[in-house]
């Protein structure tokens, strides 16, 4: 059977989904369609060394065009695939340049975009958000100016771009609504430490702080632009004068697509650890998707990284041929905030016991559960941001009540899960 | 454009050619070269893009720096000398002729 399978977006997970229905031998068509000018690329270095480097850089594409042609894969850019119809022959997808392309089988690879601040005056000129590499490139020509840099946000993409700021001499401010920074990914001790990294390159920091507007500047030339922030603190009203400001306060799946093909609901794309919807002629991976928790399968979690979205396209691929599924590996993230490298392997969200290993230039935090090793975060430890996950590929663990000496190598400690 | 020969374990080679300022693990990864996987794309985070530089040319590429060193202190294959993660590899026109070898387990 020849067939033709569209896969909407074409991001890491509609290019890992791409290139493994070819591994895996598929005859048919395959047609990859991005709304982005450019083909895949890869994100993460756009919230980094993009930033900083002193000539703009290179399209950090993920594969060269004559890949494309070799794996015949049909690469369409510049348009997105905004509606699909199932007819009594097959499905029906809509382009944004008017096309209309066939299909019998659609991956949803469409990501997420970046959430807005939900304030007055957010639209301001001089208010930033980032995702794409003409965001990047805005920010990028921006940052060669400005003085006074107020991030609002303190997350991956919000401490990122502050080190880089800080880095182009700007005066920086970070503010966070939670009491600590990266609340949501890491523990307490790892925010702490990260906080006082970035404090010490210079970087102020507004905990506990609330976004309330956003004002013009009063006479700026060439039209009106943002010029101060409205912050509610614990201790009142203050306006926080501001020449560049970027928001960096989540994400939300891009769904429009799927809602179309009846697979989603207001949390995102819902799938199996397959990448399977409930409809067995569409696949989906990436930002978009929420999946079983892997220790808890009635939780659904988003798993916002390149190695999930490279590992569920993958699985998307094979869902679709009807291949045995390759295993899922250990879930990873990182982050690198100037000269801070931050990395996770693991869930830790359901952990009930944690364990501090700690010194002045470096820190790790493991995470237990039922007395077994489940996840770690990692500042600047890439030795025991590996063991851990490791250990957690090979089914292992670490003896926590030894792991928080942090003179001892926690190689040494690992011992099989009995 | 520098040119970088990756010899996979099993002896073929892939001759490509590396846009200035690209990283050998993102030209192996942008032609298919196999064997490099460099899953977390360059960011330092997973040692998947493993290489042995000929020892006639570490000298050119300088060895690893503190950091790349503990990653491949972990890496899948054990580390030589001459032992560099691809991604930190950075192509500038004198690393014309560049020679890598590919770890055979990622």
């Amino acid at each position: 059977m020849t067939g033709q399978i569209l896969i909407a977006g074409a991001g890491e997970a509609g290019l890992a989904a791409a290139i493994t229905l070819r591994e895996l031998g598929y005859p048919g068509t395959v047609t990859l369609v991005g709304a982005e000018p450019e083909g895949p690329y890869q994100r993460p270095p756009l919230s980094k060394e993009f930033l900083t480097a002193a000539t703009p850089p290179a399209i950090p594409e993920l594969r060269a065009a004559q890949f494309y042609a070799e794996h015949r894969i049909d690469l369409v850019r510049g348009t997105g695939v905004r509606t699909a119809t199932w007819t009594r022959t097959g499905g029906v997808a809509g382009l944004g340049d008017g096309r209309e392309l066939p299909f019998d089988a659609m991956v949803l690879a469409t990501g997420s975009v970046p959430l807005p601040l939900p304030v007055p005056g957010a639209g301001l000129p001089g208010i930033h958000r980032l995702r794409t590499l003409a965001d990047a490139h805005a920010l990028r020509d921006q940052l060669e100016h400005a003085t006074r840099v107020v991030v609002v946000g303190g997350g991956f993409i919000g401490l990122e771009v502050a080190a880089a700021a800080r880095t182009k001499g700007a005066s920086v401010t970070v503010v966070e609504a939670a009491d600590r920074l990266l609340a949501r990914v890491v523990a307490e001790p790892v925010s702490r430490f990260v906080r006082e990294h970035h404090a010490a390159a210079g970087i102020r920091f507004l905990l506990h702080t609330r976004v309330t507007g956003l004002v013009a500047a009063d006479s700026a030339a060439g039209g009106p632009r943002v010029g101060s922030v409205v912050l509610a603190t614990p201790t009142g009203e203050v306006r926080l004068a501001a020449d560049l400001v970027v928001v960096g306060v989540g994400a939300r799946p891009v769904t429009e697509l799927a809602a179309h093909l009846g697979v989603t609901d207001e949390r995102g794309i819902v799938v199996d650890a397959h990448a399977r919807t409930a409809d067995p002629r569409v696949v989906a991976a990436g930002d978009c998707t929420v999946q079983p928790h892997p220790r808890d399968p009635d939780r659904l979690i988003r798993l916002e990284s390149v190695h999930n979205a490279t590992e569920q396209g993958r699985q998307a691929a094979h869902s679709l041929l009807g291949k045995p599924h390759p295993p899922r590996g250990v879930p990873y993230f990182w982050s690198n905030q100037g000269e801070l490298k931050l990395q996770i392997a693991g869930l830790s969200d359901d952990h009930d016991d944690l364990v501090v290993r700690t010194d002045a230039d470096r820190c790790t935090v493991l995470y237990y559960r039922s007395g077994a090793l489940i996840a770690a975060d990692s500042v600047n430890h890439p030795r025991d941001h590996l063991t851990v996950k490791r250990a957690l590929a090979s089914a292992a663990t670490i003896d926590p009540a030894r792991a928080a000496d942090p003179a001892a190598p926690l190689k040494t400690l690992v011992t099989p899960l009995r | 454009m520098p040119t970088i020969t990756f010899v996979s374990p099993d002896g073929t080679t892939h001759r490509v050619a590396a846009a200035p300022g690209a990283s050998a693990m993102e030209t192996a990864v942008k032609f298919g070269v196999p064997g490099i996987v460099g899953e977390c794309g360059g960011g330092l985070a997973c040692a998947t893009c493993h290489v042995f530089v000929d020892p006639d040319q570490i000298g050119r590429t300088g060895p690893a720096a503190d950091f790349e060193e503990e990653m491949l202190e972990d890496a899948e294959t054990a580390p030589t000398p001459c032992s560099r993660l691809a991604c930190q590899i950075r192509m500038t026109p004198d690393l014309d002729g560049l020679t890598l070898t590919i770890a055979p387990r990622q």
